[in-house]
């Protein structure tokens, strides 16, 4: 006899640890930007291969993941959270993955390069984005004890607190995005009208990642005043 | 009267094992899911349950089903139209009995979520129509019993959502979450010995020929409450702070205090359980037995016999052993969800709520009040995701179950007739 007891049923799919096994995903991804950077800036093309190779493997795993997670979302679940923010988040996520996707896509498509000027700026910039994903990260992973809570409390405080931090986070790129462009129009003619735009593109990109991060951070706040 | 009189011991024992095979049902199918709340949440094993379930289903029919039993077995019908012939009454709560039996054993192949209660009242009541006629149903008292599986599972779910919040509020939310457990912990099982028994105790053991005055019920009431409190306490006590587990998930601790106090909700639970749903087993082999007994005499009424009540305690323990403790492993293993605290204040408010429903004399689907009690838990936003269909398939169940008892009780009911006429 396959006996279905109504209570089995009733419990649907968390969609909690999905969502945090994707951005730990998303995150391992943003991660390896920086060593895109540091294998450019060093010549060393082998590295720079690999380091896009992993970035579009943790892609793909990441996208399973989404695909996966969506499916198990029908309208007839009730959930503590709003459904449509649910989505929204992981929309997030999945953007960072695609924006670092497209930074190693260009830097190894192209012979992109930099005057030594530029390196360090473009390089902090870039890390700081990358904090903001981790900060991001940091958030998703009180999920599970937001839900504990009745999404309200300390709890919720806490997890507020951080989407601030958040907030100060990408503020400090925005700051950084604009001096480095400052920096990287002294030396145009140096490099040539195409490159500029080129390297004015990857900029944005890496911009991106911690824009694409605090949006996601904000929905965490919708989230938790629903 | 002469079918009576020539075939009585035949009655009985089909009585018997109809009755057998339903308890058997029940044992397998509903126990299993009346305690699915308290296995899920991995607190006590499946051992522990099948104990549990054997001891407290018994106590539970015993101390608190009498009501429900009498409902089942004569709150339903007006049996004054057929005074004179007591024998289709008999033939009647026979083929009732196999009709919700076999129901039951349909559904659950099919993996359809029907109550046991729905199944018996359904057969009754398609019984009395097919036999009797229209005006043999007391039409008053099955309004009031559908409109009880409507408000049940709604008092579980309010029940369920009032203790999730104050858990929440006082020790989930509060500055040291493990410390507020360990000073609250105790309160809550308190909680549970205080109300079962209450509720249990409140003018409710007329029938054992004990009658508690009010003041006598509260303190006996609370008197057990103390007594589990202090047992919860000692478990409690026993649980240390598990930093790194809590590194992982920070109320790691917090559930682990909430464990041991699961057992006390499983007990009150399978009371619960075994307060309102063996009824339905045992309630038509009373009545067939009562009628057999008096030789037909319908108004007479006869206490039920102890022996009923253990025959309906082994279905139960028996259905369980050998079928139920299955059901019980897929939920223990698959609804991860259901951590200590939410399966402890689902599993209280239903058991509150069947419990009430008993002293009513209401016969409820502990199950169904099961499913409402943990969407409770889930409108406290405590839960990640409750699948909103299986309402809809309960409502469906409901429609289906009614005419689906009530025509295989009138189909039964004229096979045996025609074989004992």
């Amino acid at each position: 006899m396959a006996m279905m007891s109504p209570l089995l049923k009733l419990f649907g799919q968390s969609p909690f640890r999905p969502l945090q096994e994707h951005m730990r995903l998303v995150v391992d991804c943003a991660n390896e930007v920086p060593n895109l950077f540091d294998a450019l800036f060093a010549d060393d093309k082998v590295k720079l291969e690999a380091v896009r190779e992993r970035i579009f493997r943790l892609e793909n795993q990441a996208d399973d993941i989404k695909n996966e997670l969506r499916s198990h979302l029908p309208k007839s679940m009730f959930m503590p959270v709003d459904r449509r923010d649910l989505l929204e988040i992981l929309d997030l996520q999945d953007s960072i993955a695609d924006t670092a996707q497209d930074i190693a896509g260009m830097l190894v498509a192209r012979d992109m390069a930099l005057p030594s000027a530029v390196r360090a700026p473009m390089v902090g910039l870039t890390r700081r984005c990358v904090d903001a994903c981790n900060q991001l990260k940091q958030i998703v992973e009180e999920l599970d004890e937001l839900v504990e809570t009745g999404v309200r409390g300390p709890e919720a405080d806490k997890v507020m607190a951080m989407i601030d931090e958040l907030n100060n986070i990408e503020t400090d790129t925005d700051v950084l995005a604009i001096e480095l462009m400052r920096v990287l129009f002294e030396h145009e003619d140096e490099i040539g009208p195409v490159t500029t735009i080129m390297w004015d593109r990857v900029i944005h990109w890496a911009g991106d990642l911690a824009n694409y991060a605090e949006r996601a951070g904000n929905r965490h706040r919708l989230l938790i005043a629903h | 009267m002469q079918i009576i009189a020539q075939h009585g011991t035949l009655l009985i024992a089909a009585a018997i094992v109809f009755g057998l095979f339903m308890t058997w049902g029940i044992g397998a199918n509903d126990v299993a899911n009346a305690l699915g709340t308290s296995v899920g949440s991995g607190a006590i094993s499946i051992k522990t349950a099948i104990i549990v379930a054997a001891i407290f289903e018994f106590a539970g029919a015993g101390l608190a089903g009498g009501n429900v039993t009498q409902t089942i077995r004569k709150g339903i019908i007006n049996p004054e139209q057929i005074a004179d012939q007591p024998e289709t009454l008999i033939f009647g709560m026979l083929a009732a009995l196999l009709a919700a039996a076999c129901w039951l054993a349909i559904a659950s192949t099919q993996g359809w979520p029907v109550s046991t209660t729905h199944s018996i009242v359904g057969a009754i009541v398609g019984f009395a129509l097919a036999g009797i006629g229209f005006d043999a149903v007391n039409w008053g008292q099955i309004g009031a019993i559908v409109a009880s599986w409507v408000v049940s599972p709604a008092i579980g779910g309010a029940i369920a959502f009032g203790l999730m919040y104050s858990i929440q509020k006082l020790i989930l939310n509060s500055d040291k979450p493990f410390q507020s457990a360990v000073r609250y912990g105790p309160y809550y099982v308190f909680l549970v010995g205080f109300i079962i028994s209450l509720v249990t105790l409140f003018k409710g053991l007329k029938h054992l020929n004990i009658d508690l005055s009010v003041a006598t019920s509260f303190a006996l009431a609370a008197g057990i409450g103390v007594i589990a409190a202090l047992f919860g306490r000692r478990a409690i006590a026993r649980v240390k702070i598990d930093e790194e587990a809590d590194r992982e998930f920070h109320f790691a601790s917090v559930e682990r205090v909430f464990a041991p106090m699961i057992l006390f909700t499983a007990c009150a639970m399978a009371f619960a359980h075994g307060s309102n749903d063996v009824a339905n087993g045992i309630g038509p082999v009373a009545a067939v037995y009562g009628l057999v007994q008096s030789g037909g005499e319908i108004a007479k009424s006869l206490p039920m016999p102890l022996w009923i009540l253990v025959m309906g305690g082994v279905g139960i323990v028996v259905g369980l052993v050998t079928y139920g403790y299955r059901v019980m492993q897929t939920i223990g293993t698959q609804i991860t969800e259901l951590t200590p605290t939410r399966g402890f204040c689902a599993t209280l408010a239903a058991a509150v709520t069947v419990v009430l429903a008993s002293r009513t004399a209401m016969p409820v689907s502990t199950t169904h009040i099961a499913v409402g009690a943990v969407m409770g838990v889930g409108l406290a936003r405590g839960i990640a995701a409750l699948d909103l269909r299986v309402i809809r398939n309960i409502v469906i169940s409901w429609v289906v179950t009614l005419p689906a008892g009530g025509i295989l009780a009138a189909i039964f009911f004229f096979m045996i007739r025609a074989a004992f006429t």
